[in-house]
């Protein structure tokens, strides 16, 4: 499971204060925490209260590789931002995101190519949130039909189901497993799968278990990448034991420990 | 047609064996062994980086099966001069309590003359009882501190005093596990966390001459190679395959004349380098010259 951590986002009172006060000790260690956790990449996103998020995420970018070369998913949903921090980074970097619409799609593919990051692509478009494995197909075709035509490798585009909270879409959840699976039959080369996972426990009082189990299925649905809490241990553990039940990664009695030492 | 080409993320460890005098020892040349970044002579998908190479096993007493009728030393020294030998394997069976109880002081003694005497780079084995290894092989690290041999085996259950010796007179160590992938793996980790790095491990993976188990080796060789090549760093070590060892047991190479049993060698030699094997451990000249000339050939060279 390649592990996207999710915890340099402004939304986090203390990473807010931080990105405000440009205090680059609290973001470096949040950088370090989550890749000595697991992190194979880190999220960065600036927060909705971010007053001037084009210069904000260039900060965050710059003082997030002065300590890790890890890639960087430059996380907004306005284009301008994502092209601003990419101006700046010098790690290998993940476009999070672009949705269906293609005024987006005509933006942002070129984009990833030009700087030869890779891209994630969420199932959703202007008409709203899909309702089922048939909407959430279609939009993935879409997303990949747009990304052949404008010669980006399928390969490096990764497809987000749009994960739903539990509470909120509990009908939902199979048809996400089951889109995880069927995104990987739109296309050869296939694209590659992401969730966003912590959004799944949303609201409930018992999230930690419920994100463990949502993502050890959807491994099991094929998932490859997800964004998630690296500090949550256990979660990490579920992910590298469901690598390893899957074949991934060859069993010893230290594979946990193995695997973060990777 | 198109070839199907496969990319791989990690790459197999460089192990080097011998320090030089501009390194430290007094060895004329130093060997690598490793660096591959594809499967066995898939020279189209990537760097084979270092050509399997061969070392001559050599004992401090007369073998149990192949004998030469010769003394270790005077031994060495015919490997080195008339057969070009690139590497020597001293094993020091005479160590072990049935075979001539030799002292620790004695061998780090014969240790000492096979340094001042032969100038190839070094393998040296203890006789495979953990007490006396224990003795005996920090004894021989010491008195050959520097000249960065690599030395063995370590096992699962016997590796702290062996990694410790290794790693204090630098060294490199043979890491053994008993046809067992996950052995393997684990044994690795425990090395490297006592301060060992990875790049100083070569794997024995423990093999079965031809008609003994080589399919089963070769199969746990494949399987900790793959694993290594996608980016497993803790099986991303070059393997060290004691061919001779396994075949000479081998009843149809030692009862059917010496011609078969040189034969019996090489086929195991050969189908283990296919396997992934960086450093073979031989006994028979003529075997080691068929097998050179084979890994010559597939190299291109």
């Amino acid at each position: 499971m390649f592990i996207i951590g999710e915890l340099i986002n402004g939304m986090y009172a203390n990473v807010g204060r931080a990105i405000k006060e440009k205090n680059k000790e609290i973001i470096q260690k949040c950088a370090l925490e989550q890749v000595n956790s697991g992190a194979d990449a880190l999220d960065v996103n600036c927060g909705p209260a971010s007053r001037n998020p084009l210069s904000d995420i260039q900060w965050l970018v710059e003082t997030i590789q002065e300590v890790t070369d890890k890639p960087l998913a430059l996380d907004s949903s306005k284009i301008e931002v994502i092209e601003s921090g990419l101006k700046v980074v010098k790690n290998k970097a993940i476009i999070n995101s672009t949705t269906a619409d293609s005024q987006k799609l005509e933006k942002l593919i070129p984009l990833a190519k030009k700087h030869q990051a890779k891209l994630i692509g969420l199932t959703i478009s202007s008409k709203g949130i899909p309702q089922n494995k048939d909407q959430r197909l279609e939009l993935a075709a879409a997303i990949i039909a747009a990304c052949i035509d404008n010669d980006f490798s399928v390969e490096n585009l990764y497809l987000d189901p749009i994960v739903l909270p539990v509470n909120v879409a509990q009908a939902q959840m199979k048809e996400i497993l089951e889109s995880i699976k069927e995104f990987k039959i739109i296309s050869d080369p296939c694209p590659k799968t992401i969730v966003g996972l912590s959004n799944v426990s949303q609201g409930t009082n018992t999230r930690s278990l419920i994100n463990r189990t949502f993502m050890v299925m959807a491994a099991a649905c094929g998932l490859d990448a997800a964004i998630l809490d690296p500090l949550d241990s256990e979660l990490i553990d579920a992910a590298i034991t469901a690598d390893l039940i899957l074949n991934k990664q060859i069993y010893c009695d230290s594979y946990l420990q193995a695997y973060r030492k990777k | 047609m198109e070839l199907m080409l496969e990319k791989w993320a990690g790459a197999v460890s460089v192990l080097n064996i011998g320090a030089t005098k501009a390194e430290g020892g007094t060895r004329a040349k130093s060997i690598q062994i490793g660096g591959e970044k594809t499967l066995p002579f898939l020279s189209a998908e990537g760097a084979l980086a270092h050509k399997p190479v061969i070392a001559f096993e050599v004992w401090d007493v007369p073998p149990y099966d192949y004998t030469n009728g010769k003394d270790a030393l005077a031994w060495a020294e015919i490997c080195a001069k008339d057969y070009a030998a690139e590497l020597i394997c001293l094993r020091l069976q005479g160590s072990h309590p049935d075979s001539g109880n030799k002292s620790a002081a004695d061998q780090a003694q014969l240790v000492a003359q096979f340094l001042k005497k032969v100038s190839l780079p070094l393998v040296i084995l203890g006789c495979g009882d953990d007490e006396k290894d224990n003795q005996v092989l920090p004894a021989c690290c010491e008195i050959a501190r520097g000249e960065r041999c690599l030395i063995g085996s370590a096992t699962q259950d016997n590796y702290k005093t062996l990694a410790a010796a290794v790693l204090a007179d630098g060294h490199n160590i043979i890491a053994e596990s008993p046809i067992d992938i996950n052995i393997a793996k684990q044994l690795n980790i425990l090395i490297s966390d006592m301060g060992l790095p990875l790049e100083r491990i070569a794997i024995n993976p423990t093999i079965g001459a031809l008609g003994y188990g080589l399919e089963y080796a070769y199969s746990i060789m494949e399987r900790a190679r793959l694993a290594g090549l996608s980016g497993d760093k803790t099986l991303a070590c070059p393997f060290i395959c004691f061919a001779g060892q396994e075949a000479w047991r081998a009843k149809e190479a030692k009862d059917a004349g010496i011609e078969q049993g040189i034969l019996w060698e090489t086929i195991t030699a050969t189908a283990l380098i296919q396997a992934g094997a960086d450093l073979l451990v031989m006994r028979h000249p003529k075997a080691i010259e068929k097998v050179k000339s084979y890994i010559n050939e597939l190299s291109g060279s």
